[in-house]
Formats: structure tokens, C-alpha cells, sequence
């Protein structure tokens, strides 16, 4: 029981206007495609547009359009009239940020809180960021005149779709690369707004092409002999068959896959505030966060403190509506990701793990989860090994420190791992022996334009942002090849 | 009764394999003739996909102990490994001259751009960190930096020639971050490999560090870019053509695989190195 009821807090909607029907945005135009798809609003299951399914002709159109933008326009540009394009992309995005925040959580079912404070300000802010690197390539430390691949063809999910479209074209752009991004089926709608910015800032036609629709499109970029190189996010699996795909092309790849990301506490950390840190691990953006802190390794002497802080704790989230601006957790974007997400829980109850949710009411339209616990798991079990992505925390316990490396560590997956202690020598330790590219000690699930970020293993090849992240995008700096 | 005074005979050396820090023939028995011309030299082992994977195992459970010596130890062992090169100088110019149809001067330059080279690479292994990691200035309140570390295990498959240099080239970069090594040696000249692996025997590299495998190229390479437990390759000695079916069978684990045209570059290195990203509030 709270305290407090919460009073509905809504967003309004008036600010964003959905057209009834979007085209293919290529050469700086919006084409009309030949077929359409209907795109829903997850909290409530409403069409709200028809998306054009881009053909194989299409995405030809678009990389021809990417390729003469390359060789006539903006490999010619000077690198620091590329930058301005990419400042005056940011700013429009910071100034129709409310717009983004509205149709992304519209589209994608997440609560606008967070597409209002994460998703939209970090978009942003990784434009303004590599417009500083578009004049400085010779001093990021990848030869004297590092040059860019030419087209890049770009494949980003569902889950963050402006923030990935973000991490994907700003380094491209800032790189003197051209794109032809494809958007996730589900989630069109904020990269199409985008299209709409880079038409407002005046970006010459070809630099961005975005051709929608489904899994065919993505492998028609990835297939396509004038694309140079591919920037993927997105399933192991599916990166695996670009991996193949591309080792026959010889086309420069990068790949941002799944992970199975470990958060342990252990006994000495700070408790109340490892709960508010698992609980962001693991329910922030329903889950469906490829870095999630999906295993919680709990110190023995410590277990049942913290799994009755987490109860408590969960018991306050906030499930439903996305525009109201007091919910915590969204709609889950899709009914065949809700399928999976109740296929592997089911899993988890009959291996033996102890399922507990709170007590929450559930929209009756739309596709929600409730915030799930399983306790009790093994390292053999399926929701131990394999990516859920949906509010759904595996928890697990260790004796020692070097039990829990090993428990962290016992996983293909290799992206984000979690450290909770008040001990500066064992949370180092820990950093030094997690097979994770990106560790988060006492927080989690942060992410920075400045921050390298990408997995070890098979959850991926390469870095996005920072320094590092530049790489991918430079031809005498390759990454993952 | 007077024996009649006669020529010394030879002692002939085994070529055996180089696991774990140990000298085994291959499991499988199998041997290879090479020759110079018509002329028998040595019957090497053929390595076979147990002694391979034998050789991973090897270098698995040697990684984390490799990675976790300083820098600056790291750095001083292959410095000394350079320092027992060259006191073999003259037998690697022999195989070399035996096996690669060049003149001894040719021969010598050779080795001599070969210990030169390892030298180069072993002075990196206290830089890598500075040159090619990162403080990051975040917009909020945390400490973030980026440190390199080794992949883990790196598969290697050396050029045929030139021998030794083509080895070291291939090698140096690898150890020098803290991945551990299984090398596959140049087929028809494979004396030098063998004889490396005696230096590295005898210069404090810690037992599974490195591994060295010789026998058929195109036997062993497909086991081992399927071969689960082996983190990155580098397929430098492989023909072009023969490089995209080991790419396909290497993403069932989604291998790092590197092939490189360049020489003595940062990039041989960081090719073998992830980037970690770590993350702390700062706060009082």
C-alpha cells in the first residue's frame, strides 16, 4: 500500500501529428512505397500509421542516392562544414524534443519519462558530440588521414529506436560516411521525424536515406555490393548470420548483440541503494535493454535482506499507461516479444525457480508483463542463460568473490556486468575480472556520447561512442575484422 | 686391434610439438616429410585436431595468469625472449637457409628483423593501456574510463614464408597484451617454429602461453576457427581465397578474425584487445 495515490498525469499528445501514411525517405525526398504495414501503439494495441514496406529496388535506390551523395557531395565537403550539419541536427532535435519524447513512447510503449530524460537528450547530445569529431579525425589516434568507409548501411532495433538511429548515423555522418538505415518494423516512427530534421537542417539529399520494413530489407542492405560497411544492433542470433553473411562480402562490420548481463552485490554494499540499482538493471525500459542486469548474483549472508527490500521496492513500480508521467514501467513492444517473454518464464517456473510479481493491475489492451522475479535459479537454467529481454530478473547467490566472477562470467554473452560494494579494491577487482565491455560499479544502465560502449564475446564486435566508436566507421581502423 | 678413425655422425633432432610448455609428438602419431630439394631434412609432426584442441585447453588455463602479470613483467619476458634469439642466431639462419631457398645474408636479415621486431613489440606492453584507453568525460556525476585487455585466446595461422619473421610478426602482438596463443607454423618451412619454441621454452614465458603446432594448414585451420573456446584468430597466413569459409565457420562464436597486409603496426595489436568501460558515481 503507498502512501500516496498518484493522480493521472498525462502527456498530452497534441504535440506530435501522425500522418495517416508514411513514405520511404530516400535522396531527401519521402517516397511513397508500394506496399504498407501497420505500425500499433503497444499500450493499446491502436493502429496509429501505415509504414512503407521499402522492396529490394527501394533500398537500391536509396544506396545509389547514399553513393552519389558520397562521391559528389559530402566526401568533398570540408570536415568542418560536415560538423555544422550535425550541430544544427542536434539542436533541432533538442528543440522538437518533446515531439520525439511523444511519438517514441507512442510508438515504442515505453514510459515518457524516459524518452522525455534518456532517450531524446542522449539522442541529441551523441549529434552535438561527433559534430566536434567531424573537423578533429587526424588526432583521434587513427593515422594521420583516416578515411571513411563511403556507404554504410545501418540496422537498429526496437528498443531504443531514436537513441540507436542516434548511435548509428552521428559517428557515420561525423566520419564523412553516407547511411541507408533501417529502422525496426515496430518502431518507425521517431527515425521518420528525423528524416523531417535532417530535410529542416538542410542536410543534402543522400547523406541519410531511410528505407522501412521488415527483416527482408535489412538483409537487402546487408547483401547489397555497393554498401561498404555494416553497423548492426540487435539479436546474437541475427548477428551471427550477418557475420556470415558479410565474410564472403569482406565488408567491414560491427555488431551490438545480446547479453546476459550479471549484477552482483555483494555483502558489503550499500543495500538500499543496490535495490534502487537492481531494480533500474532490470526494469528500466520493460527490459528490453540488451545491457539489462538480467542475472542478480546476491552474496549468501545477504540474500533474503535484499530480496525483501526488492519486494518492497518492486511493489512501488508503477505499471501502465507510457504517456502518464508518473508510470515506471510501459507496455512491452510487441505481442511475439510478449510471447517470448511469458515462453521463457513459463520455462523458469517448470525448471523449479520461485516466480514472484507484485501485486499489480494490468492494462486490458495492449502487451504488458509485470515486473517478475524468479529466485532460487541455477546457472543450467534456461532463464540463467538465455536473454529474456522483458522485466524479468534471474537471481542467483555466491559464497566468494571469486564464485561470483566465475557465475558472472559462465555466459557466451559478454556486454554490461554490475558491481554493488563499499570496498574501492574489491570493486576494482571485480572490473579487472568481468568478461563485460561495459561494467557499471555502484549504478547501472548509464550511458554516455563519450562512453565506449559494445560486449566481449558473442555480444558483439566492435565499440559505439567515444573514441573508440569512431573506428568502425574509419576504414584504417577497423574494428571486429 | 686399431678402429679405423671415421667421421663424426650427426645427432638428428626430433621435431616434436609445443603444448603447455612441453615437447609431445602428436597424438595421432603422424609425421611429414620436409625436404630442401631432394634432400631430407626432419619429419615433423602432423598435428591433428586433438593435439589442436589439446593446445587450446593449454592456452585457456594460462590466459587469466599471462593477463594478470604486470605490464612491465610481461614487457621484461619478451624482452628476454628476444635476448635467446639472438643467441641462436646462427641455427634459425641455417633452417632458414635449408627450408627457404635464400642466401645466408638474406638468411641473417631475416632473423635479425625478426628479433628487432620483437624487441618493438615487447616495449609496447606497458603502453597499450596509456595509448589506447580513455578517461571519459560523461555529462554527470561519475568517474569513467575505458582500459584495453586481450581477447583471450588467439588462433594463429603463420605465413609460409618468410618463416620466422612471418611468426613473429604474427605472434609478438598477440602475447604482448596478455592473450595467450595457439600458432599453427609455416607448412613447408617449419624448422624455425620448432626451434622458437625452444627459445620460448628456455625464456621464463609461463607454460601454455604459447602454443606451437605444425603439420597441414588446411587440416587444421577449419578446427580451429570452429573451435569454441578460441576467442580471436589471425589468418594472415592463409590464401585469400581460403579466408571467407574460415571467417563463416568462425561466427558460430562470432571470432574476432583479423588478416593483415601491414607489418610492425599498433593496429596487429589492438585487433587482439577489448575495450571495458567502467563506470563509479563520485560522490562524497
Amino acid at each position: 500500500m503507498s502512501i500516496f495515490e498518484y493522480a493521472p498525469a498525462p502527456e498530452s499528445q497534441a504535440v506530435v501529428t501522425i500522418e495517416p501514411e508514411y513514405g520511404l525517405f530516400i535522396n531527401g525526398k519521402f517516397i511513397n512505397g508500394k506496399r504498407h504495414f501497420p505500425t500499433v501503439n503497444p499500450a493499446n494495441g491502436k493502429k496509429l500509421s501505415s509504414i512503407s514496406q521499402a522492396s529490394v529496388a527501394d533500398v537500391n535506390k536509396a544506396v545509389i542516392a547514399a553513393r552519389t551523395a558520397y562521391v559528389k557531395v559530402w566526401s568533398k565537403m570540408a570536415p568542418a562544414e560536415r560538423a555544422k550539419y550535425l550541430y544544427r541536427i542536434a539542436r533541432i532535435m533538442q528543440e522538437r524534443a518533446r515531439e520525439f519524447a511523444v511519438l517514441e513512447t507512442l510508438d515504442n510503449g515505453k514510459p515518457i519519462r524516459e524518452s522525455r530524460d534518456v532517450d531524446v537528450p542522449l539522442a541529441a547530445a551523441h549529434f552535438f558530440y561527433h559534430a566536434g569529431w567531424a573537423d578533429k579525425l587526424q588526432y583521434a589516434g587513427f593515422g594521420e588521414n583516416p578515411k571513411p568507409h563511403g556507404v554504410v548501411g545501418q540496422i537498429i532495433p526496437w528498443n531504443f529506436p531514436l537513441l540507436m538511429l542516434a548511435w548509428k548515423v552521428a559517428p557515420a555522418l561525423a566520419t564523412g560516411n553516407t547511411v541507408v538505415l533501417k529502422p525496426a518494423e515496430s518502431t518507425s516512427l521517431t527515425a521518420l521525424l528525423f528524416a523531417q530534421v535532417c530535410q529542416q537542417a538542410g542536410l543534402p539529399a543522400g547523406v541519410v536515406n531511410i528505407v522501412t520494413g521488415d527483416g527482408a530489407v535489412g538483409a537487402a542492405i546487408v547483401n547489397h555490393p555497393d554498401i561498404d560497411k555494416i553497423a548492426f544492433t540487435g539479436s546474437t542470433e541475427v548477428g551471427k548470420i550477418i557475420a556470415r553473411s558479410v565474410a564472403v562480402s569482406g565488408k567491414s562490420v560491427t555488431l551490438e548483440l545480446g547479453g546476459k548481463g550479471a549484477n552482483i552485490v555483494f555483502e558489503d554494499a550499500a543495500i538500499d541503494e543496490a535495490v534502487e540499482g537492481i531494480v533500474n538493471g532490470i526494469f528500466f525500459n520493460q527490459g528490453h535493454v540488451c545491457c539489462a542486469g538480467s542475472r542478480l548474483l546476491i552474496q549468501e549472508g545477504i540474500h533474503d535482506e535484499v530480496i525483501e527490500k526488492l519486494k518492497h521496492r518492486m511493489s512501488q513500480i508503477r505499471v501502465g499507461d507510457p504517456m502518464d508521467k508518473n508510470t515506471d514501467l510501459g507496455a512491452i513492444n510487441s505481442g511475439e516479444q510478449l510471447s517470448k517473454i511469458k515462453e521463457l518464464a513459463a520455462s523458469g517456473v517448470a525448471e523449479g525457480a520461485e516466480i514472484w510479481s507484485p501485486n499489480c493491475a494490468l492494462p486490458d489492451k495492449g502487451f504488458w508483463f509485470a515486473p517478475t522475479i524468479f529466485s532460487g535459479v541455477t546457472q543450467a537454467h534456461r532463464i540463467a542463460r538465455e536473454e529474456i529481454f522483458g522485466p524479468v530478473l534471474s537471481i542467483l547467490t555466491f559464497r566468494t568473490p571469486a564464485e561470483a566472477i566465475e557465475k558472472a562470467n559462465n555466459t557466451p554473452f559478454g556486454l554490461s556486468a554490475g558491481i554493488w560494494s563499499e570496498k574501492g579494491s574489491r570493486i576494482l577487482w571485480a572490473s579487472k575480472h568481468l568478461q563485460a565491455g561495459v561494467i557499471w560499479a555502484n549504478t547501472f544502465n548509464k550511458f554516455d556520447p563519450t562512453s565506449p560502449f559494445g560486449g566481449y564475446k558473442e555480444s558483439g564486435w566492435g565499440r559505439e561512442g567515444g573514441r573508440h566508436g569512431l573506428s568502425a566507421y574509419l576504414a584504417s581502423g577497423k574494428a571486429g575484422k | 686391434m686399431a678402429t679405423a678413425k671415421t667421421p663424426r655422425i650427426d645427432v638428428m633432432k626430433t621435431y616434436k610439438l609445443f603444448i603447455n610448455g612441453q615437447f609431445p609428438r602428436s597424438e595421432s602419431g603422424r609425421v611429414y616429410e620436409v625436404k630442401s630439394g631432394t634432400t631430407f631434412i626432419a619429419n615433423p609432426s602432423q598435428a591433428s585436431r586433438k593435439d589442436l584442441r589439446d593446445a587450446v585447453v593449454a592456452a585457456r588455463a594460462a590466459q587469466p595468469g599471462w593477463a594478470k602479470a604486470t605490464a612491465y613483467n610481461r614487457g621484461q619476458i619478451l624482452y628476454r625472449i628476444a635476448e635467446v634469439l639472438e643467441g641462436r642466431t646462427a641455427q634459425f639462419v641455417e633452417e632458414i637457409c635449408l627450408l627457404e631457398k635464400v642466401t645466408p645474408a638474406q638468411a641473417k636479415l631475416q632473423v635479425g628483423t625478426s628479433i628487432d621486431r620483437w624487441v618493438w613489440y615487447a616495449g609496447w606492453a606497458d603502453k597499450i593501456a596509456s595509448v589506447f584507453g580513455a578517461t571519459n568525460p560523461v555529462a554527470g556525476p561519475y568517474y569513467n574510463f575505458t582500459i584495453p585487455e586481450p581477447m583471450g585466446v588467439v588462433g594463429i595461422l603463420a605465413p609460409e614464408k618468410p618463416s620466422l619473421l612471418g611468426l613473429i610478426d604474427s605472434l609478438a602482438p598477440v602475447l604482448v597484451s596478455g592473450n595467450s596463443a595457439v600458432l599453427v607454423a609455416s607448412q613447408s618451412a617449419p624448422l624455425p617454429a620448432i626451434s622458437f619454441s625452444e627459445v620460448l621454452a628456455t625464456s621464463d614465458l609461463p607454460a601454455g602461453v604459447c602454443n606451437i603446432l605444425t603439420g597441414f594448414k588446411d587440416e587444421l585451420a577449419p578446427w580451429m576457427a570452429s573451435h569454441m573456446d578460441i576467442n580471436a584468430m589471425d589468418i594472415s597466413g592463409i590464401a585469400a581465397k581460403s579466408q571467407p569459409a574460415l571467417r563463416v565457420a568462425g561466427a558460430h562464436n562470432l571470432k574476432r578474425i583479423s588478416s593483415f597486409t601491414s607489418v610492425a603496426t599498433p593496429e596487429r595489436i589492438t585487433a587482439f584487445l577489448e575495450a571495458k568501460t567502467v563506470w563509479h558515481p563520485i560522490g562524497v
